[in-house]
């Protein structure tokens, strides 16, 4: 297996304080890695850091091969990099296809044209809202609005921020259900999840994230076993839809 | 009801012209959170070329300034992002604020040191003063080419950012500028296409208002700038269809009290204009439409 991303010895800082300190850690092409960990855990800032929106104080970021630690967010999205954000952050005012020509902004017509007729197909729930202002979905539409926008830009590898967040526990179960439907499709996903235990069940592998540190790393049944991070995941997890920091 | 008929089509006639000053704004606030007390200066530029242009062909055409004044209105606009703005993008708004200000200052100062502090004239289109009637309805032919002018130009700018990829890049951005980058919005070319757009539509507009005027100083961007900012103001900062509104708003305002105060008080008129837009901020702070913004980097 290649490895897609290559993260070493990253640390970000908010001032003086660094939410994210020697952070090491890689992705495979094809496949699905968790990040999990209590709040204020440095999930997010790993996430945006390697997407280019937080410059880091020091470490490296090696995307498909070439160093892109530099690199503004968008020329990481042309180089393959996909990041669906926190809070989902979706266009309120702009209709359904017009978030999705958005994650599309860096492709051809022809290419954007194809990929739209794709995501109508995937959600049908979008393609019943196609005209409407994104601000008028429910959350759960508009979540699977979110992905299907970090989708468009055909990523090789896209990056989740708490894609279950507020949800109502059926919605979380769809959002689930599509984490899994984008595994079997053999798309390499790095997932940040509250939801530790149903993360551990979609991914091949995941890092604990605990004050800022990568605290350990292994597949579900690896994690489980280890009582001194058990407490770390799946103590704020187990709820799933709780409100973030 | 005659009288009033034809303050309405006198204010639409202004209103269109402080229309794209504010849209023009309005678009530079969205990607930037610009408030840019310098967008007058486009329009003074616009002036000096008008000024170049008829006084190196005596007897040309309105039909070549006006391209001209577009043209340096839009490279104006580029020039002033790429040696001012640029550098202090992603600065508090304070720090925006007054980079504009200073802005305006330097265009002003530049124009009084190498061309003249004195007014600057240039002949106006003899169909200026022009009217034409139906029943006891006067109209002037200036209006309702500024109207229908302004119409082509609003419609011509909804489809742009509707229907084409930059107009949506610039929504987003406008929306949410972080995200956008995220989606793959180039951050310079949003902000360099917003400010060739903003320019352009203030070249638009500085056609009219030249024509109208005749002259130009190099203060000559304060009132037009006054006039696009607060009407960008009055329909709610960072809202496109806001800044058209207040524009149209602003310029009915004044047409109406001027011709409805007392003659005594009639001179008046922008100090009263100006106590209404307090009011209006005393009861709507953020304007006519209100927008929801995300953060900005």
């Amino acid at each position: 297996m290649t490895t897609m991303l290559e993260v070493t010895g990253l640390t970000t800082r908010y001032g003086s304080i660094s939410a994210l300190r020697d952070a090491t850690l890689t992705v495979g092409s094809g496949e699905v890695v968790g990040l999990i960990g209590p709040n204020g855990a440095g999930k997010t800032t790993l996430l945006n850091t390697v997407a280019g929106l937080l410059a880091p104080a020091t470490g490296r970021v090696t995307f498909d091969g070439s160093d892109v630690t530099t690199l503004s967010p968008e020329k990481r999205v042309t180089a393959g990099m996909a990041l669906v954000p926190e809070h989902r952050r979706i266009f309120v005012d702009m209709t359904v296809e017009e978030n999705l020509k958005v994650g599309s902004v860096t492709r051809s017509a022809s290419e954007r044209a194809a990929d739209l007729d794709e995501m109508a197909e995937l959600f049908p729930v979008l393609r019943e809202k196609w005209s409407t202002a994104a601000g008028y979905l429910s959350g759960g539409e508009a979540q699977q609005l979110a992905i299907a926008r970090g989708l468009m830009s055909r990523p090789k590898l896209l990056m989740l921020d708490e894609p279950s967040l507020g949800l109502a526990p059926v919605l979380v179960d769809v959002v689930f259900e599509l984490l899994d439907s984008l595994r079997a499709a053999g798309r390499t996903l790095l997932v940040v999840e509250q939801n530790a235990t149903r993360m551990l069940e979609v991914a091949d592998r995941a890092y604990v994230l605990r004050s800022g540190e990568v605290v350990g790393e292994g597949t579900g049944d690896e994690l489980a076993a280890r009582d001194d991070l058990f407490a770390t995941f799946v103590g704020d997890g187990a709820g799933g839809g709780a409100e973030p920091s | 009801m005659i009288e009033l008929l034809q303050n309405l089509i006198d204010g639409l006639g202004r209103g269109s012209i402080y229309a794209l000053l504010a849209l023009g704004v309005a678009v530079v606030f969205g990607v930037m959170h610009l408030l840019n007390f310098a967008h007058g200066e486009l329009i003074t530029v616009g002036g000096y070329a008008t000024f170049a242009f008829f006084s190196q062909f005596t007897g040309g055409s309105w039909w070549l300034a006006a391209p001209i004044i577009v043209v340096a209105a839009i490279v104006a606009s580029l020039i002033i992002e790429r040696v001012a703005f640029s550098r202090v993008r992603g600065a508090s708004d304070f720090t925006l604020l007054l980079t504009s200000f200073g802005v305006h200052f330097v265009v002003s100062a530049i124009f009084l040191l190498y061309v003249s502090a004195s007014v600057k004239t240039f002949p106006r289109p003899g169909w200026v003063t022009n009217t034409w009637s139906i029943g006891s309805l006067t109209i002037e032919v200036f209006d309702t080419v500024v109207i229908v002018t302004t119409l082509v130009v609003l419609a011509g700018t909804a489809w742009l950012l509707q229907r084409t990829m930059f107009g949506l890049s610039l929504r987003a951005a406008a929306a949410d500028f972080s995200t956008a980058q995220l989606m793959g919005v180039r951050s310079d070319a949003v902000i360099r296409g917003a400010f060739a757009l903003s320019g352009l539509l203030a070249g638009i507009a500085g056609i009219f208002w030249l024509m109208r005027a005749g002259s130009i100083t190099p203060s000559g961007g304060i009132d037009p700038m006054l006039k696009g900012v607060l009407a960008a103001l009055i329909g709610g900062l960072g809202s496109l269809r806001g800044a058209v509104l207040g524009g149209f708003v602003l310029g009915l305002a004044e047409v109406l009290l001027r011709s409805r105060l007392p003659d005594g008080i009639a001179n008046l008129t922008e100090g009263v204009v100006f106590l209404l837009i307090a009011l209006l901020f005393i009861f709507r702070p953020q304007g006519l439409i209100t927008v929801a913004h995300a953060e900005r980097v």
